[in-house]
């Protein structure tokens, strides 16, 4: 039953996710720049890169095959499709059944298999390098980001990442110590995959510490364009699945207009609060060296394990 | 089915589960301070539980016996230990014998192991705390584990505390905390382990110029 203003808020949340996510991006590096005492850059920095980027001719390599060229449309599918299926404003989204939060990390998982075989595709060893950093920081990310999901799971006795909101978001105040296990977890995992500061540098080109970066070295004009959008609204989707899962408050239920409208502020402040933390965790934390990588995300896995397991013990009784 | 859960326990259950965090903060440490600040929190969660428990069963000896935390294991032992680290100068580095990602892992079977130890046992318990058992359990093994894997003197000093806690959180939740003599009496008796342990402490320096158990091994009676 897919109602006409579940159709229009679907493809309004879409929108807004395409429009945002720059925005977030900017604001992040804005904080930052403050928080490091530096000149901020404009707000609307990453809009001009990529407009900038958009009018560029695309220079190839020789060795380039199609896959490289598919892959940034590819990268950028997955993130809008993740953006649309993790609930921002409402839960009532058509797309929501396409994908539930365990496809959810296959998306993702997708997505970074592309990205990382395009880097190798041209044959240049940072390209090689970086492609199978990424690997081994997603393939240690996963298991920790099906773990947190398991325990929201479970609370909500389904997968489906709407259902998982709509229960969490419309229910009397139940403190489930799971859920803090879960969100320090999230964390972690969310500073890993999204490149961010304790495991990879966004704004670095130190070949030797970069993970993300080095991948994309060889893309140019509207690829390069694309695959920066994608990793915006890769942050954006994840920033909105944590806010979405941790704190639901605000949410609109259903198909309710008025809640909708309501939510929109909500969303953008809450972003916008999101993305200070996330600065200024950036700032107190140096980056770590790639060999910590595997430790700092063992300790998000055993977190999330062990909300897991304290959901089993404390609150699955009485 | 969690709102059967009153409030006064679930604020119970999330103080237990920052103690077990706690642990595993405790067990993932490599700073001797630290380690002690995290030892005080600890206490000061163990002490905020105990008195949630306290305001609602009414058991007046509850709230000595977390008056009694926050004096003995918030304020006093961080302060000795504080002390003894900076008296032995202590270098800020704990050595463990395993590396730290294995120690976890350890760590989070033998939480496993008690969490499912703990589930029977507290279907028989009645007290609104029962839920908490097993994490005491596996607060207490994680101190063990630490004692075990851990090289510096001090740092199984901080487990055996630790250890300590997580007996009186078992005591707490299975049956409203101990008799007033006997919490008392272990109250006490750690007190003075901790201060004969720092007499202790001098002793092993000026024998070994260390606090490396290890050199413990080569004595013997000539």
């Amino acid at each position: 039953m897919i109602s006409i203003s579940g159709l229009l808020g679907q493809a309004f949340a879409i929108l807004l996710a395409l429009v945002l996510a720059p925005l977030l991006s900017g604001w992040v590096g804005q904080c930052r720049a403050w928080l490091q005492s530096r000149t901020a850059p404009p707000l609307l920095l990453p809009y001009y890169q990529l407009q900038k980027l958009f009018h560029k001719d695309v220079v190839l390599a020789h060795g380039a095959s199609s896959l490289f060229r598919a892959a940034p449309f590819v990268v950028f599918g997955c993130m809008v499709l993740a953006c649309a299926i993790i609930p921002s404003l409402s839960t009532d989204l058509p797309l929501a059944p396409a994908a539930d939060a365990l496809a959810l990390v296959g998306v993702f998982g997708l997505a970074r298999v592309f990205i990382s075989l395009a880097a190798m595709d041209v044959g240049t060893s940072f390209g090689t390098l970086g492609g199978r950093r990424e690997m081994l920081v997603g393939f240690l990310a996963e298991p920790a980001l099906l773990m947190v999901i398991f325990t929201l799971a479970m609370i909500a006795q389904s997968t489906s990442v709407a259902t998982i909101v709509e229960t969490l978001a419309h229910r009397e105040l139940v403190i489930y110590p799971s859920l803090a296990f879960a969100g320090i977890a999230f964390t972690f995992v969310s500073f890993a995959e999204n490149a961010r500061v304790p495991v990879d540098n966004p704004a670095t080109h130190l070949e030797l510490t970069m993970i993300h970066e080095a991948m994309i070295l060889e893309y140019s004009g509207r690829h390069l364009a694309l695959i920066e959008w994608a990793a915006s609204l890769k942050l954006y989707a994840y920033s909105c699945l944590g806010l979405a899962l941790f704190f639901p408050w605000g949410i609109a239920p259903g198909d309710n207009f008025l809640a909708l409208v309501a939510a929109i502020p909500l969303l953008l402040f809450k972003l916008a609060i999101g993305g200070a933390f996330l600065a200024a965790i950036e700032t107190i934390n140096a980056k770590m060296r790639i060999f910590r990588a595997p430790e700092f995300l063992g300790t998000a896995f055993m977190l999330a394990v062990l909300g897991l397991l304290v959901r089993l013990l404390l609150e699955s009784k009485v | 089915m969690n709102a059967a859960i009153p409030f006064s326990a679930q604020l119970i259950n999330l103080f237990a589960a920052v103690i077990l965090l706690l642990a595993f903060a405790m067990l993932a440490q490599r700073r001797v301070l630290a380690l002690i600040n995290l030892f005080a929190l600890q206490g000061l969660t163990l002490c905020l539980a105990t008195l949630v428990a306290a305001v609602t069963t009414g058991q007046v000896h509850l709230y000595y016996s977390a008056g009694l935390t926050l004096a003995l294991k918030v304020l006093l032992l961080p302060w000795i230990l504080y002390r003894l680290v900076k008296k032995l100068n202590v270098k800020g580095e704990v050595e463990a014998l395993i590396n730290i990602p294995t120690t976890m892992l350890v760590g989070l079977v033998l939480v496993m192991i008690a969490f499912n130890v703990a589930l029977p046992i507290s279907e028989l318990s009645h007290t609104i705390t029962r839920g908490t058992l097993g994490i005491a359990l596996a607060v207490v093994m994680l101190a063990f584990l630490m004692m075990i894997t851990r090289q510096k003197a001090i740092t199984q000093v901080v487990g055996f505390l630790s250890m300590e806690n997580g007996l009186f959180l078992a005591a707490t939740s299975a049956t409203y905390g101990m008799p007033m003599v006997v919490e008392l009496g272990i109250a006490l008796d750690v007190l003075v382990g901790v201060i004969i342990l720092g007499v202790f402490f001098f002793q092993i320096r000026d024998q070994f110029d260390s606090l490396d158990i290890h050199h413990m091994e080569r004595l013997k009676d000539n």
